[in-house]
């Protein structure tokens, strides 16, 4: 097994782990966490694929702001293990789990017939994802659509700052 | 390494994100597990694109750069989409001093 | 030529355009000009109906198409007129007789409102449009327009004083008897479209040979179905007797011009397919046969003077049926025509005599007008003589040349022929002798005011009188003058190719003379039987008994109708209505609603506004959808 397998087995099982974990606990605080270990995970899946500049960004964007988001609003609400009142309808429950398990079933074998799923993946190598090639594409041919993004954050932001208001 | 490995993996994470979206009741959690969902696809994304630029890089140079800046702006509007959403939950935490979806059950009538 | 086809448009348009201007204006017209554009219009109608009479003389047919009516494909159904000589009597006949009844009607209908005077004139118009439509209709889907109209304005006119509910259910009995025969006219019209692709006359009755004797035989028998609810023959005779619920004129205009005579000329029209359907033909006699009887017989007992001439106008149809069933169409044109003569005649008369006794209708409570009423009484007398077939009057000749063609078919039926004219002839002077000797029998105050009618109404009385009298004159039969019969030569080039068929044979001299003998001299005895006994009639209270009160109660055909046909109908309306609309349809429509009802209160549960339950079905839903999208 190489060292890239090897990798793979072990970043694939920090972010099922700590998905898992994400939906099992109790405690927010500790769920964002856990939330915090899987996408560090995909980053490293992600650096492996040698598509870097993805994998600082997830760092940057979901691991760093977002998750900070939520950490400070989950705090702000001083929500803990006993804010969440258990699901009393355990039918919910497990019909949830269940559906969850078929939709995975399901996806599993819909994919594995398919002829794609043989083919194999460029590891390591490949200067798709280098922040050069990247940031050419993003500043040439998706310009466009980039400056649009910045409108649709400028409308985000907007519409958080006035849901919030206290009074609107 | 096959492309299939990637798929399970992806298939696994946006399963449990499913699942968690459907059995927890906490508005914080279900939004994180959505978040979790999102990265699935994404990852699943760039796989893709690795995989195709093995295969068809040749002759589509630029296939797997396009297919990266795509996971991009869904990275994008997944932010945005998260500044809106957590002030939609603060608001509710407001209102009902919860953050508990059952309590969003307007639209029962 | 041309110009014939011209101005032909222009007498059925006169009417409407009266119809149009007395009916839209009726709130502003005084009595005075909405009576003049009705009878005017009439008038120039009849005056372009005499030019084009003279010149379709010389044997012309002219048939004008003025635009596609129908046009689909195949089937081309034009908006054409055929001018010939049948048509251009008839012309005559409704145009004539109709004005004299538009001017008598100006005077009798005085009492009605502005209003309703200018209504009164519109259906009248339109009657006359209708009728000379269904006349001068070069197919029969045009005929059919007309035919229609006619069985709509009869309704109107019918129930003209709507107030009154008897007469409106007169007027609806006599639109749905209409209906009965018009569904056989349609279905008849429907077959030849079917067989022969065209309702053209002249197409059809060249193609005539094209038709299997069967599709003959159910076309004239469908036809005759049409022809017997506008005729009032049996079974469907029973609207006529009712239809008297209308104003006088109105059933003058209904019996002797317009109406009546379009099941005759229908046939008439169209004898070339019914020579060819002798079925058809013995069917059409018995049954004319049957109604001149039976409606004899009824107007033997009755008491009302509008029923007693009712009840004959149906017994003189049932003749002019015999006429076409034996193949003597000229006789039942001839007929047709001093019919309405000495029919229109004698119910302007009644009308006159009603209208003096301030709507009594009662012969019982008449009698002794003739020191009134003396033109009313001579021109009604004339008529009288004229019906019974009292030579030279017009009635003699035609119903003569029908009893003589008759008898060269069948003597059964001759003989039953001049039984039922002798009933005619009695009860014709029956009705004349309580009405007119006697003594009068009414009220003080009723004898008071009895006077002579305006002369807007003795008018028309004495040209109706006299054409009555010499109207014969025009079919003098060959026994007494060679080329006598003018009016069988004029229609000569209609029936050409029927008298081809069947052929020609005459009666011996002397056979014809003790025909005619035979009939008058019957008619005499019964005149003078009827005149003894009415001559001095005292009211009495006295109830009829055994086959007088039958009579009385017109076999009651009525009674048998309503429990043999209305009643069960009724029953299955009852049937319908209660069973298979409350219980079956009801029950479906009402059982979805509460089966939709029942299920959304059930389903309403799932909208349980519970987040998590939404997500689930949608997991369950994109669930499938992959499965059916991948493995399937």
């Amino acid at each position: 097994m190489s060292i890239t397998e090897i990798l793979f087995w072990f970043l694939s099982v920090l972010a099922v782990g700590g998905a898992m974990l994400l939906v099992a606990s109790k405690n927010p605080v500790h769920s964002i966490l856990y939330l915090i270990i899987t996408f560090f995970a995909v980053s490293g899946h992600y650096i492996l694929l040698n598509a870097q500049f993805l994998a600082i960004v997830n760092i940057i964007v979901y691991a760093g702001a977002i998750m900070v988001l939520f950490l400070f609003v989950v705090m702000l609400m001083n929500l803990n293990a006993d804010s969440e009142p258990p699901q009393k309808n355990r039918l919910l429950l497990y019909s949830g789990t269940i559906a969850g398990c078929c939709l995975l079933l399901v996806l599993v074998a819909a994919l594995k017939q398919s002829s794609t799923t043989s083919q194999l993946v460029e590891m390591g190598g490949g200067d798709a994802g280098l922040i050069k090639n990247l940031g050419m594409a993003l500043f040439s041919d998706y310009v466009f659509p980039f400056e649009i993004s910045s409108v649709l954050f400028l409308s985000a932001m907007i519409g958080a700052v006035v849901i919030s208001k206290k009074e609107a | 390494m096959p492309v299939y490995y990637y798929i399970f993996l992806s298939a696994t994470l946006f399963t449990i994100g499913v699942i968690g979206v459907l059995v927890r009741r906490s508005a914080i959690i279900v939004f994180m597990c959505i978040e979790l969902m999102l990265n699935a696809a994404n990852l699943l994304l760039v796989a893709f694109s690795k995989m195709h630029s093995q295969a068809i890089g040749a002759t589509h140079p630029t296939a797997a750069t396009d297919a990266q800046i795509f996971v991009f702006f869904s990275m994008v509007v997944a932010a945005a989409e998260v500044s809106v959403g957590l002030a939609i939950i603060v608001l509710m935490y407001r209102n009902v001093h919860s953050v508990d979806v059952n309590f969003l059950n307007r639209l029962k009538n | 030529m041309n110009n014939i086809l011209h101005i032909a448009w222009l007498i059925p348009f006169l009417p409407l355009v009266g119809f149009l201007v007395n009916g839209l204006g009726r709130n502003q017209l005084s009595k005075s000009i909405s009576g003049i554009i009705g009878s005017g219009t009439i008038l120039a109608s009849f005056l372009l109906s005499v030019y084009v009479f003279l010149s379709v003389k010389d044997g012309n047919t002219h048939v004008a198409h003025y635009f596609d009516f129908i046009n689909t494909g195949a089937l081309k159904i034009g908006f054409d007129f055929q001018v010939d000589q049948l048509s251009s009597l008839f012309l005559l006949i409704i145009t004539g007789v109709g004005f004299l009844i538009h001017v008598y009607s100006t005077s009798y209908m005085h009492d009605e409102t502005p209003n309703n005077f200018a209504k009164y004139f519109a259906y009248l118009n339109l009657f006359v449009f209708s009728m000379l439509l269904l006349v001068l209709g070069g197919n029969y889907v045009i005929m059919f327009i007309g035919w229609e109209g006619v069985g709509l304005c009869s309704y109107l006119l019918i129930g003209f004083w709507f107030k009154n509910d008897n007469y409106n259910s007169a007027a609806k009995k006599a639109f749905v008897m209409n209906r009965i025969g018009d569904l056989g006219f349609l279905l008849a019209v429907f077959w030849l479209i079917t067989k022969l692709g065209t309702t053209d006359y002249h197409t059809v009755f060249q193609n005539v040979s094209q038709l299997t004797s069967f599709d003959i035989t159910c076309i004239t028998l469908l036809l005759f179905v049409g022809a017997t609810g506008k005729s009032a023959q049996i079974p469907l005779y029973t609207w006529l007797p009712d239809a008297m619920a209308g104003p006088t004129p109105v059933s003058a205009l209904i019996h002797a011009a317009t109406m009546v005579t379009a099941g005759i000329y229908m046939i008439a029209r169209s004898n070339i397919l019914f020579t060819m359907a002798p079925t058809t033909q013995t069917v059409i006699a018995i049954i004319g046969l049957a109604t001149a009887i039976l409606a004899a017989t009824i107007a033997l007992k009755q008491n009302d003077i509008k029923k007693v001439l009712a009840y004959s106008t149906v017994s003189q149809l049932g003749y002019m049926f015999l006429g076409l069933g034996v193949g003597a169409y000229t006789g039942a044109v001839f007929h047709v025509m001093t019919h309405a003569f000495f029919k229109a005649l004698l119910f302007l008369g009644a009308g006159s005599v009603i209208h003096a006794l301030h709507g009594e209708q009662d012969m019982r409570k008449m009698g002794g007008l003739k020191k009134y009423m003396s033109i009313t009484h001579i021109t009604f007398l004339l008529g009288c003589i004229a019906i019974a077939g009292i030579p030279p009057f017009s009635g003699f000749f035609s119903k003569d040349e029908i009893l003589a063609a008759a008898f060269s078919s069948n003597p059964v039926l001759w003989v039953i022929g001049v039984l039922g004219a002798v009933m005619t002839a009695f009860y014709m002077f029956r009705l004349y002798t309580m009405t007119f000797l006697g003594n009068f029998r009414g009220t003080d105050e009723q004898q008071h005011h009895l006077h002579e009618s305006p002369g807007a109404i003795t008018f028309p009385l004495i040209i109706l009188a006299v054409l009555a009298v010499i109207g014969g004159l025009i079919g003098i039969p060959e026994v007494f003058m060679h080329g006598g019969h003018r009016l069988e030569a004029f229609l000569e080039p209609i029936f050409r190719e029927s008298k081809k068929i069947q052929g020609t044979h005459h009666l011996s001299h002397s056979t014809e003379y003790f025909l005619m003998a035979a009939s008058v001299v019957g008619a005499s005895i019964a005149i003078i039987f009827a005149w003894k006994n009415y001559k001095d009639y005292r009211y009495s209270t006295e109830e009829n008994t055994g086959i007088a009160r039958v009579l009385e109660n017109k076999w009651y055909v009525d009674e048998i109708y309503s429990s043999v046909i209305v009643q069960p109908v009724r029953a299955l309306g009852g049937f319908f209505t209660n069973v298979v609309e409350r219980g079956i349809i009801d029950g479906i429509v009402n059982g979805v609603g509460r089966a939709v009802n029942y299920g959304s209160r059930q389903i309403r549960l799932l909208q349980s506004g519970q987040v998590g339950t939404y997500v689930l079905l949608m997991v369950f839903g994109i669930l499938i959808l992959f499965v059916i999208q991948l493995f399937l």
